[in-house]
């Protein structure tokens, strides 16, 4: 069956909604009870983050680029792509087609637009719940194991990023 | 090595005995933490070998964390399909750790501390899920459970922590508390007296998100409702659950309003269907998962409304549970097409509630 709002993908799920107090059966796809703010319980709303990712990448892109040129904006948007986290290889386009983000590291690669992205989704991007302090001991223990080094190299030299994978390929030479 | 949930206390239902605050109507309380370690890629990126190092730094510390000191540990990754579904149809893991569907097989590395009071999911779509799951309305009861789990797992694993976003989470409408507080209620009486458009407008305008139980379709079955917060950055885990708890108290309240309503106003319908769903169960000789579920709802508020006695919650709780068709299977030690599965759950809910009336 195809989803009622879309009318382009299969429907996955049926909610039941009472509106004016006649209960009103809708069939949707992911994608669109993601938007409804229904959870099915096949998977999260991945592809609507995705949605949102983009929108908040073009208002960005208006308020830095001053009006500039369909062109220049599209040559600001591939750049902003292009930017890599440095830990897991993981791109901004990466993260719009899966919806998630690659590894911790993400959010300090992605700063800006996250921050935007946060304020959208929650209403604001500042955390104000529980103060965390990792033990610290064990955080430079864990940074930089062999073979979580050799992970990130494998994915480094998976995503081409040859510069990247000769650093790591360093560190691991030292701690060899 | 067979799944043997005997291990664990209650079978791992202890969390719908129908003890707790409101268990009529509020069948248990659950709340999550997403976590993830430091120095590693998140479970969707991460390789293989990440996911067991992962699950190894986990598990060596877990031997320190006191509140896991009674749990059951099960690698879930080298389970059968069918075990895998019976933990999921028990509420005590998530579809995508159970790697149900076909899009999202189960990964290497998933694995679950089950316990009576507390439990973690390693290597589902957040390094680490922690959880409480509680009978009845337990809000803070669950949350105290959850939070010194934390603690104690946090004091021995390092979270990644941004210092302006908070916890870190691969979905970032996670990010920040990480925290997903959720009630699962049952509103026959609001969905009867056709209130219940407005009780879920008000609560999406107050930040909270619901969804239906889902039968074994994809339907809301049996007038059962998920409440919880829906976003997770901004508001301190202390704010989140205060105004859940508050927004819970009400819908509760409104829906034994309605029950009242319903009993003055249409006393012999509402009593005239609350049998017909007895009657059928107590009868029938078949019976669809949807079906149970939904003349369950019938008995279960007919047992709220005191107009059926001698019938406790705990049961009505059980036969949700054990009527789904992994645990069928399991009981009859084989696996059941659907039309058997529909012979096999009538039997079950009859005996059931024949030993419950005392009947032979
Ligand atoms: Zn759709
Ligand atoms: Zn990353």
């Amino acid at each position: 069956m195809v989803c009622d709002n879309c009318r382009e993908r299969d429907s996955v799920l049926k909610l039941v909604q009472v509106i004016d107090g006649t209960p009103k059966e809708l069939h949707l796809c992911e994608r669109c009870a993601a938007e409804k703010g229904v959870e099915s319980a096949v998977a999260a709303p991945s592809p609507a983050i995705g949605e949102l990712l983009q929108k908040v990448q073009q208002q960005l892109l208006v308020g830095a680029g001053g009006g500039g040129t369909g062109a220049g904006d599209a040559a600001a948007a591939s750049a902003r792509d292009a930017v890599r986290c440095t830990f897991c290889s993981a791109t901004l386009a990466d993260f719009r087609s899966t919806g998630r983000l690659g590894c911790p590291h993400c959010y300090e690669a992605f700063e800006g637009s996250l921050r935007e992205l946060l304020r959208r989704v929650h209403g604001n991007a500042r955390h104000t719940g529980r103060v965390y302090m990792p033990p610290r001991a064990e955080t430079a223990d864990h940074g930089g194991s062999l073979g979580e080094l050799r992970d990130r190299l494998k994915r480094a030299i998976e995503a081409e990023q040859f510069e990247l994978a000769a650093d790591i390929r360093d560190r691991i030479r030292v701690l060899e | 090595m067979p799944l043997d949930l005997s291990l664990l206390p209650d079978g791992g239902v202890i969390w719908m005995d129908a003890s707790g605050e409101h268990s009529d109507i509020v069948l248990s309380t659950r709340i999550r933490l997403a976590r993830n370690i430091e120095g590693y890629a998140f479970t969707g990126r991460a390789r293989d070998g990440e996911r067991l190092r992962v699950l190894a730094q986990v598990r060596d510390a877990a031997t320190q964390v006191p509140a896991l000191a009674h749990n059951v540990f099960v690698r879930v990754d080298e389970l059968p399909a069918t075990d895998r579904l019976l933990l999921h149809e028990r509420h005590l893991v998530s579809k995508e750790l159970a790697g149900l569907d076909a899009q999202h097989p189960v990964r290497s590395g998933a694995a679950v501390f089950l316990g009576p009071d507390v439990g973690v999911m390693v290597n589902e779509e957040d390094h680490l899920r922690l959880q409480s799951l509680r009978s009845g309305f337990a809000l803070p009861a669950a949350f105290e459970a959850v939070q010194q789990l934390d603690r104690e797992l946090g004091a021995r694993v390092p979270y990644a922590v941004h210092p302006e976003f908070g916890f870190l989470t691969a979905c970032p409408t996670n990010t920040g508390t990480g925290m997903r507080a959720s009630v699962l209620i049952h509103l026959p009486g609001l969905v009867l007296t056709k209130e219940m458009g407005k009780v879920l407008a008000g609560l999406q305008q107050m930040g909270l998100t619901y969804r239906g139980l889902y039968g074994e379709g994809s339907d809301v079955v049996g007038n059962f409702f998920q409440i919880s917060n829906q976003t997770t950055l901004g508001r301190s885990e202390d704010e989140l659950l205060q105004q859940l708890l508050v927004v819970v108290r009400r819908v509760i309240a409104s829906e034994e309003d309605a029950r009242r309503i319903l009993l003055r106003d249409a006393g012999y319908i509402i009593e005239d269907k609350v049998w017909r769903a007895y009657g059928t169960l107590r009868y029938a000789h078949s019976l669809t998962f949807d079906e149970a579920m939904n003349f369950l709802s019938g008995v279960r508020l007919a047992v709220g409304l005191k107009l059926i006695s001698g019938l406790s919650v705990y049961t009505l709780n059980k036969l949700l549970i054990f009527s789904q068709s992994a645990h069928l299977s399991r009981a009859e030690g084989r696996a059941l097409t659907e039309s058997e599965a529909n012979l096999v759950r009538a039997r079950y809910v009859r005996h059931t509630l024949a030993q419950e009336a005392g009947a032979p």
